[in-house]
């Protein structure tokens, strides 16, 4: 089941960055939450009220020890369920790539919440191109982990490309943050070629 | 409803075992006497209603800890344990309470009363009418899913306890659950509301419906008034042998029964219960009839009918306006009386209000009858859900 790997990996290396977009005392709802892990922090340490949503009903068990009011499904039926403006921040990390209508679901995110954090793995990166330009394989590394008959990664793209859809959208930057494959800050300039991460705070 | 011959029978070795509740005394509660009878939802009153109850763990110094199980149209309020050191089989939900289950009776005070208008111990319509003496039968005021609730807040008020820590039901008592809440919003801190619907829907009066008819056809109903005769056994056998269909799935039945026959090669050109899945449903009618009253049948699928919260406060979302408790709701993918839709309408609403709820859709083949079956997830996801609630409620009491 490739979708365990990223939930089972300890802590995502972009919830620090996340969680320090998220002011105390915000209504946070975590898109493909997993077993809550980031809803657990923020609210035990920012005193959030959280709300998550998770299609796979291993995680929804985990979510639910742990605390978590999770929904059990998919996310554009689950964010119907809101009314405007539910949320201070709607947050999708490193989901963004396997959902079938991106637009849909940064739509929907805005729509119930005051801004939206998106996380997605960079596929500028220079390794993902040497790797196809010299292996000619599809690439796979620690943000491409599956191989192309698994993966659950349907709508890639690069930093550039996400600025065009936000621009298309009419959709305001109002933060980012590029993270190298060590997990440094990457300036602005470097991070289409540079950067594993990228996280992205935006509003409509 | 008991689904008699599904749930695993547990022996008697397990009566003294460590995760039964054991032996277990039901107990009953008279209130609403002459002159201060019960209004009911259709201005009727009716009084003395008795209600026959059973309580398992202990309920703690504060009491915080208690938790109300509702029954669903075939149940009563023996939902674990053993009443004899001779039962063949434990209370209805023995699968998930006692020590350790997921209603871990270690820290749960757990209470289940039969149903107004029930026939195991609760006033209904077998029992005596004060004003001729006799059995109510039809006299019996035609009741709601909301006086039944009524009436077990006034065996709560009985016990002393001011606000639960859940109110649990699958199926009707998934519609008690939430019609509490809606009633007394003070009263529980969390609701559990499993394979069940905010309003029954058409399919569901239709089947219903079938069922009444078959009671009322049958001629020895005589107007309900059979008792201390030949009671209705053919029609009320019909009756659950429909409904017990609707409590089944097409996959399930294909995996128990497919096309085989019951005590024969070959097709016998005849009209006896020749497949297993006749013989089945004639074994679960005959066994019915053995423990439940026809009138009751006729009352409670009524209430069950009418229940429809959208209806009695304009919509879903109005109808949990001002809740503060935790929910959870539980589906199961192969329901087809209560469908996974109508338990994300109630989430819907429940989340417009900006409620903390929890939705889990539990996969299985089982049908409606899942919530009553063992499930792993499903254990333990109420398991988690009541000790966090339980966690919560009980912080600094000591």
């Amino acid at each position: 089941m490739p979708t365990a790997l990223r939930h089972r990996a300890r802590r995502r290396p972009d919830y620090a960055m996340i969680a320090s977009f998220i002011a105390p005392g915000s209504r946070v709802l975590d898109l493909g939450c997993g077993d809550g892990q980031l809803l657990v922090e923020l609210s035990q340490q920012k005193g959030c009220q959280v709300r998550g949503i998770e299609i796979n009903a291993r995680f929804v068990a985990e979510a639910i020890h742990n605390g978590i009011p999770v929904y059990n499904g998919d996310m554009l039926e689950g964010m119907g369920h809101y009314r405007d403006h539910s949320f201070d921040v709607v947050v999708l990390s490193q989901t963004l790539q396997q959902t079938l209508d991106p637009q849909a679901v940064l739509r929907e995110m805005l729509r119930i919440g005051e801004r939206a954090i998106v996380s997605f793995p960079n596929f500028g990166l220079f390794k993902t191109r040497l790797q196809l330009l010299f292996s000619g394989r599809m690439p796979r590394h620690e943000f491409l982990p599956y191989t192309w008959y698994e993966t659950p990664n349907v709508h890639l793209c690069t930093v550039k490309d996400f600025y065009d859809l936000c621009s298309d959208m009419d959709l305001e930057v109002t933060r980012e943050v590029f993270l190298s494959p060590s997990g440094k800050r990457l300036p602005h300039r470097l991070a289409n070629l540079f950067a594993g991460l990228a996280i992205f705070e935006l509003q409509s | 409803m008991s689904i008699d011959d599904e749930v695993p029978i547990t022996t008697n070795s397990k009566l003294g075992g460590d995760n039964s509740v054991g032996l277990v005394t039901p107990q009953y509660f008279t209130f609403a006497e002459a002159p201060n009878e019960m209004a009911l939802d259709s201005g009727a009153r009716i009084g003395p209603i008795t209600m026959a109850y059973e309580t398992y763990g202990t309920l703690n110094a504060a009491r915080s800890n208690a938790v109300l199980v509702f029954h669903a149209l075939s149940g009563d309020a023996h939902v674990a344990g053993y009443h004899t050191p001779e039962d063949r089989k434990p209370g209805w939900w023995d699968l998930l309470i006692g020590p350790g289950k997921a209603l871990d009776t270690d820290y749960l005070f757990v209470i289940c009363a039969n149903v107004l208008g029930g026939c195991k111990g609760s006033t209904g319509p077998s029992s005596e009418n004060p004003r001729t003496g006799k059995p109510y039968g039809m006299q019996f005021p035609v009741i709601t899913i909301g006086d039944m609730v009524q009436a077990q807040r006034f065996l709560i008020d009985h016990l002393g306890i001011d606000r639960l820590l859940s109110v649990i039901g699958g199926s009707m008592g998934g519609m008690q659950a939430l019609e509490w809440v809606i009633r007394y919003p003070e009263r529980t801190a969390s609701v559990l509301a499993i394979a069940t619907t905010g309003r029954q829907s058409a399919q569901g009066i239709a089947f219903d419906e079938v069922g009444r008819q078959a009671i009322m056809a049958d001629p020895n109903w005589a107007g309900g008034n059979y008792y201390g005769q030949a009671s209705p056994t053919a029609g009320l056998a019909i009756a659950r042998m429909i409904a017990h269909i609707t409590y089944l799935s097409d996959a399930q039945m294909q995996a128990k029964f497919g096309r085989r026959l019951q005590s024969r090669e070959s097709l016998g050109y005849d009209f006896t219960a020749e497949f297993q899945v006749e013989s089945y449903l004639k074994y679960q009618g005959d066994a019915f009839v053995r423990r439940f009253d026809a009138n009751s049948y006729l009352y409670i699928t009524k209430a069950i009918d009418y229940f429809d919260l959208e209806a009695s406060k304009g919509s879903l979302i109005e109808a949990f306006s001002g809740i503060q408790s935790e929910f959870m709701v539980v589906s199961f993918t192969s329901d087809w009386l209560y469908p996974p839709y109508q338990g994300k309408a109630l989430v819907r609403a429940l989340q417009a209000n900006g409620i903390p709820t929890t939705y889990l859709e539990v996969p299985s083949t089982y049908g409606h009858d899942a919530f009553l079956l063992p499930n792993e997830r499903y254990a333990a996801a109420i398991h988690d859900f009541i000790m966090n609630i339980y966690q919560r409620v009980t912080k600094g009491e000591n």
